[in-house]
């Protein structure tokens, strides 16, 4: 045995995001111990930060909307490489999941007769997402912590995993340290569930935090899991772009759903400029009509603004490159102007948008009920990530699981705004449920603790570098890789550049053996950044890769050098694992049929 | 680019002192901003929390030039450059290291109040009806970021230390948000006034003054439930007209 701490659990949850949360209430609720670790203090994770809305097709607002509707939209949306088994389960199942926070506390804004409200988002047929003004993340983490503390479970904040211990093939649990002192920990677990979110990070121009680091699907990739679509990273079309400080936080697709139009120096709405085929019948013709459609006539169809999010970006970065941006580097998004068709729209603005307006007076100085914002692409999301059994989250490392935005499959080439957050209660509670029986199903594996002493020596490292020559620090190289990914395997992809980029990640990742971080172990971010650059390297490397795999351009990838649409490469993910002599190995694996109804569906929504 | 100084608090739960560091600054740039150059460029170690950067999470409270605020909705140009910005941790907190405080307490008294519990569905489809201006009134409360910059500030646990006896303005403001909720059936009032101490805040009002969410804590929150503590508990007329209702 191992001097380590340890704790013992049926079911380890990594992650405390609304994913790992959800999998945790479920997992307990079936009877298992279950205990939660996640880097930051509870209610802290990224779902914070979602604004606009959670996409469930209740019908409130349009009784034409279904789970056929939601379900066809999400595969549209994703460009059909999506998992069609998964998008079918999360439109049935995301109305219940809806549903249920309601009975645990949540308080959506509603109809007048007093209903959940559903808005308007892109990409969405009909006003599908249920919110509380531009705050619903906050509104969902805070209802599932708030339900969560009472039900039995275990949280260990601020607490880092590095490694998922194995037995044989199957999952063990898993090593790492707690922030506060740097102390090692084992945590025993018959089934681990992954719910650790995304890799903005490995971008210089991101929304998400220092958290988002690609830890779960480096993880699971370590442990022998596929990982696949790891080239689609949605780049949001709107984060801040002034003052420098701000660049890259998030301004919600909300504004838009409220009549929010984007308008190039020139002052043109240029999203009328460039519709694609595929969403030419569901798109307005003129200005007049788009403002009938968030106005919620039911006879209008939406703005262009409302177009998905790969599109609106790379139109946005088009506008940009061609001169006609805002002076800063950006275009124009004005709600401002609805006060010529509304009374009173300053309130109006205000009370639909309370977050949206006090993040820009406070940061920019700048006042959205009377003048634009400037806003520019942002790294936003990783679609990709591990490859899961729709019906039950397990990948295909026995009693390891994956959900939420780590999990791949949902969301094909491109995900739909507002379906996040149902992704992440839909498959949450799958993990959970699953992952609880799992853990009933097979006792307990066995850990090898003796090999646990390397393991932790490894991770001390970068502190016993300290003082020796031809080291360097953490933040460096952090800041070179993200610099790199941001020019090479960006918004607009080349193969020669995304080779350079394999040569540059081959650099970097000789550097981080050479990272050295001062202090000592107590929490020392530092240590905690040098150790973070191995997941970082890891998921870079994937996405790199599969961006090449897939010579064409769909969804949030866009290869300049492969332009259009390839048949061939619709009817596969590219799938990323670790080979035996431990290189990273690519191949391509075949997008699983449609099963007769769900192309019947598909063809009725056309 | 200007320059500028910050004198920033290391040290742990042993003790500390103020560290100078010369930053440069930008335009735009907010205090968490100058924490990050700083620890990028000259202290990897320096500990500080921090999530969205936006406002929106309340990782980054701490004590800027002895002001409680969130770091990253700090501007440098709202303050005096000429000369050095001052920052340290949470005063009514044990700290941990550097800007990081021990703020467990505030989620182990969370526990400690009674959990939401909503009346049977309105509707037999399972779901409820409520009206908007229902949701509106909590969502007042429902839009804290528990930033704990009003625990901070409290006398009661800032200076007085109690807080064994007394659960602040934010969990107050949490036992608001669920007595006020349009759907909730629980009782809470025994517990506020026992075990939560709500009798301890003596409307000071501190709390409302740093709130970065605007939240009127003592007015709309606290003041109400002191209120109801009162009717339930210390009003002669009310008791008997109960009584006599039994």
């Amino acid at each position: 045995m191992s001097d380590f701490p340890r704790f013992e659990y049926d079911v380890l949850v990594i992650g405390a995001g609304g994913a790992g949360l959800r999998a945790a209430i479920e997992a307990s609720a079936a009877g298992a111990r279950v205990g939660v670790v996640c880097k930051s203090l509870l209610g802290k994770a990224h779902t914070v930060m979602a604004e606009g809305g959670i996409a469930a097709a209740l019908g409130n607002v349009d009784d034409r909307d279904g789970w056929r509707v939601h379900f066809a939209d999400t595969m549209r949306g994703g460009q059909y490489v999506n998992q069609p088994r998964m998008a079918e389960i999360h439109a049935k199942e995301a109305p219940e999941r809806v549903r249920e926070l309601e009975a645990w506390g949540a308080l959506f804004d509603r109809t007048p007769d007093g209903r959940i409200l559903q808005r308007n988002f892109g990409g969405h047929r009909y006003p599908r997402l249920a919110h509380v003004g531009d705050r619903t993340g906050l509104e969902l983490i805070r209802t599932l912590q708030d339900h969560g503390i009472h039900q039995g479970i275990r949280f260990h904040m601020e607490h880092t995993v590095t490694t998922l211990m194995l037995d044989g093939g199957r999952v063990a649990g898993a090593f790492g340290y707690e922030r506060e002192k740097g102390r090692f920990l084992i945590f025993a677990a018959k089934a681990v569930v992954i719910a650790t979110g995304g890799i903005g990070r490995a971008y210089s121009v991101t929304s998400n935090s220092w958290e988002y680091t690609g830890d779960g699907q480096t993880l699971a990739y370590d442990a022998g899991a596929e990982l696949i679509d790891m080239e689609f990273v949605q780049f949001h079309p709107t984060g801040m772009v002034w003052p420098p400080s701000v660049r890259g936080i998030l301004v919600t697709e909300g504004v838009r759903g409220e009549g929010g139009v984007l308008r190039n120096r020139e002052g043109r709405r240029f999203m009328f400029d460039d519709i694609p085929e595929n969403y030419r019948t569901q798109t307005a013709d003129t200005e007049e009509e788009g403002w009938r459609y968030c106005q919620g006539d039911k006879n209008a169809r939406r703005p262009p603004e409302l177009l998905t999010r790969d599109h609106v970006a790379r139109c946005i970065v088009r506008e940009v490159k061609e001169g006609r941006g805002s002076p800063h580097g950006g275009v124009f998004l004005d709600i401002s102007w609805i006060r010529e068709r509304m009374p009173n729209s300053e309130e109006h603005i205000r009370r639909k948008l309370p977050s949206m307006y006090h993040q820009f007076k406070e940061l920019a100085g700048i006042d959205i009920t009377k003048e634009p914002m400037e806003v520019g692409p942002t790294t936003h999301y990783m679609m990709g990530g591990v490859r899961v059994d729709p019906e039950s989250q397990m990948s295909n490392v026995p009693g390891l699981f994956a959900a939420g935005e780590c999990a791949a499959g949902l969301h094909g080439a491109n995900r739909l705004g507002g379906n996040s957050l149902s992704d992440l209660l839909v498959f949450g509670k799958l993990a959970g449920e699953h992952a609880a029986r799992f853990a009933r199903e097979n006792g307990e594996a066995r850990l090898d603790e003796a090999a646990l002493a390397a393991t932790a020596k490894d991770l001390l490292s970068p502190l016993d570098r300290q003082g020796q020559p031809s080291v360097e620090g953490p933040y460096a190289i952090q800041h070179d890789l993200q610099t790199m990914m941001q020019d090479l395997v960006g918004i607009v992809r080349r193969g020669p550049e995304m080779e350079r980029a394999l040569d540059e990640l081959g650099k970097l990742s000789e550097r981080a053996t050479r990272v050295a971080a001062p202090g000592n172990r107590e929490y020392n971010p530092g240590w905690h950044t040098a150790l973070d650059l191995h997941n970082l390297l890891t998921v870079s490397q994937a996405i790199t890769l599969s961006a090449i795999e897939r010579k064409e351009s769909r969804g949030a990838q866009f290869r300049d050098d492969f332009p259009d649409k390839d048949e061939a490469f619709g009817r596969i993910n590219v799938s990323i694992r670790k080979g035996a002599d431990g290189r990273m190995e690519v191949s391509r694996e075949p997008v699983p049929e449609l099963s007769p109804d769900q192309a019947a569906v598909i063809e009725e929504m056309k | 680019m200007a320059k500028a100084t910050f004198r920033i608090w290391r040290g742990d739960s042993g003790g500390g002192e103020l560290v100078e560091y010369p930053a440069e600054v930008s335009e735009g740039m907010v205090v968490l901003d100058a924490v990050h150059r700083i620890q990028a460029e000259a202290a990897n170690d320096l500990a500080v929390r921090w999530n969205c950067k936006a406002g929106k999470c309340g990782s980054c409270s701490a004590e800027v030039n002895g002001q409680p605020r969130l770091m990253c909705m700090t501007r440098l140009s709202d303050l005096p450059l000429e000369q050095p910005v001052e920052i340290r941790p949470m005063k009514a907190f044990p700290p941990i290291r550097d800007l990081v405080t021990d703020v467990s307490h505030n989620f182990e008294a969370k526990k400690r109040i009674k959990k939401f519990k909503p009346r049977k569905p309105d509707a037999p489809d399972g779901t409820w009806r409520v009206d908007q201006a229902d949701v509106d009134r909590v969502q007042e409360f429902r839009k804290c970021i528990e930033c704990f910059l009003c625990q901070n500030v409290c006398h009661v646990l800032r200076e007085h230390h109690l807080h064994e006896q007394f659960i602040g303005p934010r969990l107050l403001v949490y036992a608001a948000a669920l007595e006020m909720h349009p759907l909730d059936t629980e009782d809470r009032l025994r517990d506020l006034k026992n075990a939560h101490g709500i009798g301890y805040c003596n409307i000071t009002k501190c709390c409302t003054k740093v709130c970065p969410e605007g939240i009127t804590i003592t007015d709309n929150a606290i003041i109400p439930l002191k209120e109801r503590v009162v009717d339930e508990f210390y009003d002669p007329l009310g008791k008997l007209f109960r009584a006599f209702r039994k």
